[in-house]
């Protein structure tokens, strides 16, 4: 098992993407590459900018076990009220300053889902919420 | 098509020299992050306005051929040593967004 995290701070649009693009490199290193490379790498880089754009801080942590690779996020607050509604394409909370920067389509829980092979969500008001995917190593989903 | 034979097709400058050996496959235009992230392919030559940091991250992250600033728009220092950094070319182009996709479909590339 290999499992590393990062730490992820709100508002930190300089440094936004970074854990991806680390964990892509980690990933590629240890021989995975193709389709699900580049499925973790949209998730990871979707659930980063949700830690930055929306959560107070929070970490992202991979994890390789048995025949999947986990990412897992998991925030301090403020939580999602609406889940359902946040699960939706095109619905956005998103503030003036990130859309301005190009976020706050409403694309990226649907982004995540769509490229897990497993997705988990939950989220408490006032306490934070826990994302966790998990993508097949050999084949899952299309792109 | 090759990164740099884009370049001439554009009239583009190209604002670093590494990447420019890239295939170019596909092209797209789009100023909405999550939409590229969800749209975009391997090997697209993506046209955006967007200049920060986080445009690099998700062409990086997409294994993009590169990033194509229209309208003579530029980059700053920081996010274009992030793109040399991670092999993606980075062209600026006198030519609208418009135009620079209507010369990349009659040269035959397809839309992502």
């Amino acid at each position: 098992m290999i499992a590393e995290s990062f730490s992820v701070e709100k508002g930190d649009y300089l440094r936004a993407g970074e854990a991806s693009t680390k964990m892509k490199n980690m990933l590629k290193k240890l021989g995975i590459g193709g389709s699900v490379l580049r499925r973790i790498s949209v998730a990871a880089y979707e659930v980063e900018m949700n830690l930055v754009i929306h959560s107070l801080g929070g970490t992202l942590s991979i994890d390789l076990d048995g025949d999947y690779i986990w990412l897992v996020s998991e925030d301090i607050g403020p939580g999602i009220p609406d889940i359902e509604s946040a699960m939706r394409e095109g619905y956005s909370t998103a503030d003036e300053i990130a859309q301005g920067m190009g976020f706050g389509a409403g694309m990226g829980i649907p982004n995540m889902k769509r490229n897990a092979d497993v997705f988990e969500i939950e989220s408490e008001p006032n306490k934070g919420t826990k994302i966790k995917m998990g993508f097949l190593m050999g084949g899952g989903k299309s792109e | 098509m090759k990164v740099n034979e884009l370049s001439k097709l554009i009239n583009a400058k190209n604002l670093h020299d590494i990447g420019l050996e890239n295939e170019v496959k596909s092209g797209y235009t789009c100023d909405l992050l999550s939409w590229v992230m969800a749209r975009g392919n391997e090997g697209c030559a993506w046209v955006t306005v967007q200049t920060h940091m986080n445009v690099v991250a998700v062409a990086s992250l997409k294994e993009m051929a590169c990033i194509i600033l229209p309208d003579d728009i530029t980059m700053e220092e920081a996010p274009l040593n992030k793109a040399k950094e991670e092999g993606v070319a980075v062209l600026s182009s006198p030519l609208s967004a418009y135009s620079i996709c209507a010369k990349m479909a009659k040269a035959g590339l397809p839309s992502c």
